[in-house]
């Protein structure tokens, strides 16, 4: 089967039962999307296909031998991260770091989807989807993070997507003396 | 266990107090600060390796199997038809060694061994090993095996519970009296007698358990997802019936742990069995359904509060006894009073535990065992006794808030119950508290709800080793390890504080039991007790530095890679000699715990929306005060509780493990069916630290945060229900569905 995958080429024979998540953690080496649950439940394996985001646990690699595949490895790299990657570190946007590439893979996901306009169930004005802090979080409650470091995402992306550019450190490290 | 050179080491009983902290005479600026995760750059690109993760060559793969019984002997399993199956490899078992169940923490034997008979729904009694996942997958769903049932198995609690019986002494003593609890509570003038229940839980980390296994020259070598790899190799060691110095096991990264990954499971014993069986490396990635049946759960429980106070809300009675469940044989109960035993003042006091046995999965630590379901109890009907007294329930808590341990009569080492109430009070504006169920916003009615934060402090046995290079770059190892708490970043920092370096000079290794030995992560001891060797560590080699430059230590400055003293500066590398420098520093518990009572205090404020249409509860702002010490990483450290509080919130609102009464089964046993908070469920929380310090703690003076976030974050918000609504629910989780023939009509 032939693969495209962060802009590289892959020829490799897989059982079809194989998903795309297991292609890529098993067979090529792309641990960095991650299996927390293998039910589409958690969205830990949240990759972009065609810029869109999936569960890839849930969609077999046969399906997608002609689609342009992005993981977390594709979008920065340690010394050279996105701008998603690099905000999640200064909001401290993780804790255990497990479901983190998969939030950042569907906030990017997310952003686009807000952009072409599409609503969600919070958005008041079907036509008019907006990213604000409320959509924010509502859209991004398809990636679990048992750490809960939930308002630290939503920061990051609020960051990302210029809504006000919350200072990571303004509220951390406030002591009162005793 | 533990000893090294001595010559290197630099060891600590904490049998007197330690007033000075080369982390406060320090002058690098790094310790306290919000620093960015030294291993954030990884975990953002997903090129930290976690368990399951290393590229192993010749690995073959491991489904384990799940019996599908609660109870049953097993009388044949038919390895044959599905050993034809393409690729696969072969079924495995070994009845005698595979763990029944998995081991609680820091313990050193191995758990409770045996698999013919089965014991709770779920136990793992096989593995299949493939040449691929899909292989081993399908021929362990197809695995036929036969079961011969027993009659004697207790899969229902409200049939058994009058078979409870009382806990054996732990951590805590299982039944404690004090004073005359009958009389005094008989003559209070003001009585709470109140019943709460907390469901089954689970510990849900993000990273299902996984191990791969190989041998080499009769050596194992284990990647595991374990957050105490010290005591984990030793149990595993014995499970397996190999000496220690054969058992490595590497935890590098952990997807989380919050009590589920203390101890082995099963999927380290059946991997290791594999691995050497076949000759060859196996992994064995446990199902999220797998982790939730057959690792371990927090204990169900049913608290009896029963709370005698003067007219002035003065307690002279304290009743708090509770019922949990476990398994036959295993002594662990769920502490549930431990935090009751020196929250409040009152002289008589009745704290008992009663444990029922159950065919159900193991229970065990998660997250805060104890406080985290007990002050739910204890909390809860604290609220109810300020609603029956009439009094502010700040002030109640104020009036109870002893000087010396009630029980103990020894001192606090530091304690900022009061403190913490009054400033959360500040911040969240407490003062615009209305009576229950009087504020209402169109379809919503809004309370306000605060609940108390407690949580014992330990310090464990840990070693950790600081090395200065010749190129003026240090490294720490240690067998501790970071499950997302901070400990890569929080170390580096104090080994960088003391040595006079920037952090991005200190290379981290954790996780590894061929470092030094250490307690690892469990009970927030770790960044105090690992800390804490660090500290010792960099100290001794601090001492060998002012040696090399011919000063005292105390006339030594150490600051960006320079050694300053006697009018000279020296960059650290050319002090070090071409071999560098190193030491070991080791801490270890003494008389200040037994002569201080030492814990963490806090206090949550909720505010909660009922919708008196639905039902539905929405928490609507959060905000926590916390007194733990020194606070080493600002940043690290807030994180810590906004995940302790996000933890309340589902613990108040929807976590419940339901167990099918007939077999024990654990019904809602995936991500979708038991309820995590997501995104949606948490506003921006808030998060305040006291500055505090503790000298009889450890020489680093902070104390456990990890857990304290915990501690009172869901009866801050059942008590915000109970304000909104003027409802009480007595039983975990608080669901719509407890509510709603109570709401007041539309």
């Amino acid at each position: 089967m032939h693969f495209t995958i962060n802009g590289q080429s892959h020829d490799i024979e897989v059982d079809v039962r194989t998903s795309l998540l297991d292609l890529c953690r098993e067979h090529l080496g792309l641990t960095g999307s991650k299996k927390g649950c293998d039910h589409g439940q958690c969205g830990a394996c949240t990759m972009l296909v065609n810029g869109r985001r999936v569960n890839a646990c849930l969609t077999l690699a046969v399906m997608h031998q002609d689609d342009e595949i992005t993981t977390i490895e594709g979008l920065g790299q340690p010394g050279n991260l996105h701008p998603l990657q690099d905000a999640f570190v200064r909001h401290d946007g993780f804790q255990c770091g497990y479901c983190t590439p998969g939030q950042i893979c569907s906030a990017v996901g997310m952003m686009d989807e807000v952009k072409k306009g599409w609503p969600s169930h919070v958005t008041e004005d079907l036509g008019a989807a907006e990213l604000t802090v409320e959509e924010i979080s509502e859209r991004m409650s398809g990636n679990l993070c048992r750490c809960a470091a939930y308002p630290n995402i939503v920061d990051a992306i609020r960051e990302v997507a210029g809504l006000g550019d919350r200072n990571p450190n303004e509220d951390v490290g406030k002591e009162v003396a005793a | 266990m533990f000893g090294f050179g001595k010559d290197d080491t630099n060891a600590l009983t904490m049998n007197q107090p330690h007033p000075d902290s080369l982390l406060d005479t320090g002058v690098q600026g790094v310790i306290s600060k919000p620093l960015d995760r030294v291993d954030g750059p990884k975990k953002v690109t997903g090129t930290a390796t976690y368990a399951a993760e290393y590229a192993i060559e010749n690995c073959a793969h491991g489904v384990l199997v799940s019996a599908t019984k609660g109870h049953a002997k097993i009388k044949a399993i038919d390895a044959d038809a599905v050993k034809a199956m393409p690729g696969v490899i072969d079924v495995i078992t070994d009845y005698d060694t595979f763990i029944r169940n998995a081991q609680q923490g820091g313990e050193t034997e191995a758990p409770t061994q045996g698999v013919r008979t089965v014991d709770y729904f779920g136990e793992i009694i096989a593995i299949v090993v493939a040449e691929s996942f899909e292989a081993a997958r399908d021929a362990a769903k197809q695995l036929k095996v036969e079961y011969e049932p027993l009659d004697d198995g207790a899969f229902d609690y409200e049939a058994n519970k009058d078979k409870a019986e009382p806990a054996p002494d732990g951590l805590i003593k299982g039944h404690y009296d004090q004073g005359d609890f009958d009389k005094a509570f008989e003559g209070a003038s003001v009585k709470v007698d109140v019943t709460y229940t907390t469901p089954s839980q689970n510990s849900a980390a993000m990273e299902p358990h996984a191990s791969i296994a190989v041998w080499e020259d009769g050596a194992l070598t284990l990647y595991g997802a374990y957050q105490m790899p010290t005591s984990d190799a030793q149990q595993l060691a014995k499970a397996l019936g190999v000496s220690q110095s054969k058992v490595r096991i590497i935890s590098r990264y952990i997807g989380g742990g919050f009590g589920s990954k203390l101890g082995i499971a099963p999927e380290s014993v059946a991997a290791a069995i594999a691995a050497k069986q076949l000759g060859r490396p196996v992994k064995a990635v446990m199902l999220r359904q797998q982790v939730f049946d057959a690792t371990v759960r927090r204990s169900n429980t049913e608290q009896r509060m029963r709370l005698g106070a003067e007219a002035g809300g003065r307690i002279v009675a304290l009743g708090h006894e509770s019922i949990t469940s476990n398994l036959p044989d295993e002594d662990f109960f769920e502490p549930v009073g431990i935090g009751t035993h020196f929250l409040y003042a009152g002289e008589n006091r009745r704290i008992n535990h009663d444990v029922v046995r159950l065919n159900w999965t193991l229970s065990g630590s998660m997250r805060a065992p104890g406080e985290a379901v007990g002050m739910v109890g204890m909390e809860c009907a604290m609220d109810e006794l300020a609603e029956a007294i009439g009094m502010d329930p700040i002030d109640l808590r104020k009036v109870n808030d002893p000087e010396q341990d009630p029980e103990l009569k020894v001192p606090y080492s530091s304690r900022n119950l009061t403190r913490s109430l009054e400033e959360g009070a500040k911040h969240f504006g407490w003062d615009q508290r209305q009576k229950a169920g009087q504020r209402r916003e169109g379809d919503w009615l809004i309370g306000m709800g605060v609940a108390a934060a407690c949580r014992s402090n330990q310090l464990q046995q840990s070693a950790a080793k600081v090395e200065l290079h010749p190129d003026g770059s240090a490294t720490v190892s240690s067998a501790m390890t970071d499950i997302g708490t901070g400990s890569y970043t929080i170390m580096a920092q104090i080994a960088a504080e003391i040595l006079g370096l920037p952090v991005e000079k200190v290379t981290m290794s954790l996780g590894d039991t061929n470092d030094p030995p250490a307690a690892g992560s469990g009970g927030s001891w770790g960044a105090a007790s690992a800390g804490s060797a660090v500290y010792l560590a960099a100290e001794r080699v601090r001492e060998k530095l002012a040696k090399a430059m011919g000063v005292k230590a105390e006339d030594l400055t150490l600051k960006d890679g320079m050694a300053i003293g006697d009018n000279r500066s020296v960059p650290l590398g050319e002090l070090v000699g071409k071999d560098g420098l190193s030491a070991i520093g080791e801490i270890k518990p003494g008389q200040q715990e037994k002569q201080y009572n030492q814990a963490s205090y806090g206090a949550h404020f909720a505010e909660v929306g009922v919708n008196v249409v639905t039902g539905e509860v929405r928490v609507r702002r959060m905000l926590g005060v916390f007194a733990a010490g020194r606070v080493l990483n600002a940043k690290t450290a807030r994180s810590q509780c906004l995940g302790g509080m996000t933890f309340g919130i589902g613990t108040a609102l929807t976590e419940e493990l339901i167990h099918d009464p007939r077999t024990g089964k654990l019904v809602n046993h995936d991500l979708a069916e038991y309820h995590v908070p997501v995104n949606a469920d948490v506003p921006q929380l808030e998060v305040h630290f006291l500055d505090e310090r503790d000298i009889h703690a450890n020489p680093i003076h902070a104390k456990g945060i990890g857990e304290l976030g915990i501690s009172g974050a869901a009866p801050a918000v059942v008590n915000a229900i109970y304000n909104a609504t003027g409802v009480r629910v007595r039983e975990m989780p608080v669901t719509l569905d407890k509510l709603l023939d109570h709401l007041p009509a539309l």
